[in-house]
């Protein structure tokens, strides 16, 4: 066991695949020889080659079309897009071409790829650099996405979504980048896709959030602690598929949620989770479910990034609304 | 305030020592209209029953085109481009490939994908919208018809960079439009294999219109052939109304491409007989005069005046091909009307390889 952060557990998984399986080649801009401007890929094109970690010219939808490329000739890549903004470029890449590869050749060809993208506010980034974009992947048939939320799960997921047979959209946390450090085993561990965890136990309330919102959640919560309310956490993890029954078996306990993502307020993941939770839970609850979400705009000039994004104080409100339904 | 017109002429430029100019370029040409070989230098080593082959999937796929078309308008085909007239460029280029070579099409391409493998009545049911249509049989080295004009440019790009990394000596080749020459897929796709030396080809079949709008409003560039040079590879000009012009050009790219040399953009310049597709009326964009000009040009008559001389080709030859192509295309529609249905619980399992619990949930309502 190490003690990682984020950052280095997600190198740690790309290294532990590298040197596991030929075929996963890892590209993007800036990711070879100086090993990414986060770096995550640091020190792996010395130990694997130029063959397997290379940098690209700057063109994302290139970047996709070569991971589809390469993905039908028996690789599995994992192609980086420099920051979450530019998925744009790439959006017929992962979205069209990638997503439907399997459905449109009947299952003769498939697209095993991870796109890694880093994202996510609160780090005084340029424009388009920490939009949260989750909302247009998961109404995306085809597309699996993840977002972790600590230096374990981001190893394990990562590790089972290179090997995921159907292609990966990997959203990386800039603020939870280097935010701690944890005891992240060495060596090959998976967690699976799909599968969220309760990471705070609780019977009064259930708080489902994910990325940096599971932090600010729990911070929440502790308020909450000291005003008797028992909050539940529950950590998503995989936003697509949606583990609806982990959230269905705590809001039997609880009769009552809340959702929390830093993305603007509509037709975004908490949407989607609201409407799964109507159907599959609406006898069990005490209240309706309430999102707690960014404003519906553009995301925030940096200044007032800290007060547009949702805070434990919010969250807080949020809670005491269903509380006091 | 005075309207702008975007045809105004552009000013006299002064050229001066510093600016990048480039020269014209001349098609690269072996068969006269007449079938007389004017390049023999740069005429493809093919035996005469080779030529003959050439000869007949040109009249085949061409008969299969006048049929797709009757088929269509009886409803029993869906979605199709013609290819009439571009004979020369589809079946020449694939024609020079091996069979382990590798094919991006455009979604005009049906027949390159036909003579490389893909059964007839698959073309057939991918027109008719059903997704066995898709389902390339193993060994044959295809990808379905792209619908996003220039993704398939990408998707050669990747493909050819696997073969590299794999060491193996095989090419891709992808295939766009005239206007799918202004994508910046298209773009980003040539730069990507002149910066890794990929082994590819870029064939451009420049049929001079994109649906309506015709090449001078696609681009102000001399030729297409030309924007290799913005990607720092090698671009060619060919006659693509010329079958062994064609072949000879897509031969030595492949060549090139294989011993290591790089990519090639080739320019085919063709012309499509018919209208874009069953929904475009030609005759709005384009005139008589043009139309009958191009006519002229069929590469199914050059070639086969060529073929005639030789004592390789003759009418009777000609009569028989379009028989059994009829033949064929009647027994393959057939074969893709008793093609079993699909359901939408088949292609729910088709979108991943382990479907998610909620998807499977959502396929009990199609049960």
């Amino acid at each position: 066991m190490a003690q990682m952060t984020m950052i280095e557990a997600i190198k740690d998984a790309m290294r532990v695949e590298l040197k596991r399986d030929p075929n996963v080649v890892i590209f993007g801009e800036d990711v070879g020889h100086v090993g990414g401007v986060f770096r995550a890929t640091e020190g792996l094109q010395a130990e694997f080659g130029e063959h397997r970690v290379f940098d690209t010219p700057l063109a994302e939808s290139a970047i996709g079309g070569l991971a589809v490329g390469l993905g039908i000739q028996g690789f599995r890549p994992i192609a980086e897009i420099q920051f979450v903004g530019f998925i744009f470029e790439a959006l017929d890449q992962m979205f069209v071409q990638a997503a439907r590869m399997r459905y449109r050749s009947g299952g003769r060809y498939n697209a095993p790829i991870v796109f890694r993208t880093p994202f996510g506010g609160g780090v005084k980034a340029a424009e388009l650099h920490t939009d949260s974009l989750e909302g247009l992947a998961i109404q995306t048939p085809g597309i699996k996405v993840v977002v972790p939320s600590n230096p374990y799960d981001a190893k394990g997921l990562l590790i089972s979504a290179i090997r995921d047979n159907d292609p990966v959209f990997f959203m990386e946390h800039l603020n939870l980048y280097r935010a701690f450090r944890e005891e992240v085993p060495e060596g090959e561990y998976t967690v699976p896709i799909g599968k969220a965890k309760v990471v705070r136990e609780g019977k009064d309330v259930t708080i489902i959030a994910y990325g940096l919102m599971v932090h600010t959640a729990l911070k929440a919560a502790a308020e909450l602690e000291k005003n008797g309310v028992q909050a539940e956490v529950i950590d998503l993890r995989t936003l697509s598929p949606l583990d609806i029954d982990t959230i269905v078996e705590s809001i039997k306990k609880t009769n009552r949620a809340i959702v929390v993502q830093e993305a603007q307020k509509s037709a975004g993941a908490a949407a989607e989770i609201i409407a799964q939770i109507n159907e599959n839970a609406i006898l069990h609850l005490e209240a309706p479910v309430l999102r707690c979400a960014g404003p519906d705009t553009v995301y925030p000039f940096v200044q007032i990034e800290d007060v547009w994004l949702p805070t434990p104080a919010r969250i807080v409100k949020t809670v005491n609304q269903v509380l006091e339904f | 305030m005075s309207k702008g017109s975007l045809d105004a002429p552009a000013k006299p430029i002064q050229a001066h020592a510093h600016e990048v100019r480039s020269e014209d370029v001349v098609p690269l040409q072996v068969l006269s209209p007449e079938g007389e070989i004017v390049n023999p230098e740069r005429l493809p080593d093919l035996t005469d029953d080779q030529l003959k082959e050439i000869m007949y999937r040109m009249v085949f796929t061409r008969t299969w085109d006048d049929r797709a078309v009757n088929l269509g308008r009886q409803g029993r085909l869906g979605f199709y481009a013609p290819v009439s007239g571009q004979e020369a460029t589809m079946v020449g280029s694939e024609y020079a490939l091996e069979k382990t070579d590798f094919i991006c099409p455009g979604y005009r391409d049906m027949p390159q994908l036909v003579w490389h493998g893909l059964p007839l009545y698959q073309a057939f049911l991918y027109s008719r919208g059903h997704q066995h249509g898709g389902q390339i049989p193993e060994g044959v080295n295809v990808l379905m018809p792209q619908i996003i004009i220039g993704a398939q440019i990408l998707h050669a790009t990747g493909i050819a960079m696997g073969f590299k990394l794999k060491n193996e000596k095989r090419v891709v080749i992808a295939y766009t439009g005239d206007g799918g020459s202004s994508e910046g897929d298209f773009y980003e796709g040539l730069n990507f294999a002149g910066v890794y030396k990929l082994p590819a080809i870029y064939f451009v079949q420049n049929n001079r219109y994109a649906i309506t709008t015709p090449y001078s409003k696609q681009t102000a560039a001399q030729s297409i052939a030309h924007k290799a040079l913005a990607a720092g590879i090698r671009g060619v000009q060919v006659d693509g109304m010329d079958v062994l012009a064609v072949i000879s050009a897509v031969k030595e790219a492949a060549e090139i491409a294989r011993n290591g040399g790089g990519a090639t953009l080739i320019e085919g310049l063709t012309y499509r007989f018919r209208p874009h597709s069953m929904s475009d009326d030609a005759t709005k964009y384009r005139t008589k005069e043009e139309e009958a000009e191009w006519a002229l040009k069929d590469p199914i008559v050059r070639f086969g005046k060529y073929l005639e001389a030789k004592g390789l080709w003759s009418e009777e030859d000609t009569a028989r091909v379009k028989e059994e192509a009829k033949a064929a295309v009647a027994e393959h529609i057939k074969k893709a009307e008793q093609t079993e249905k699909m359901t939408v619980a088949g292609l729910i399992d088709s979108m991943f390889e382990q479907t998610p619990p909620d998807l499977e949930r959502q396929k009990a309502d199609f049960q």
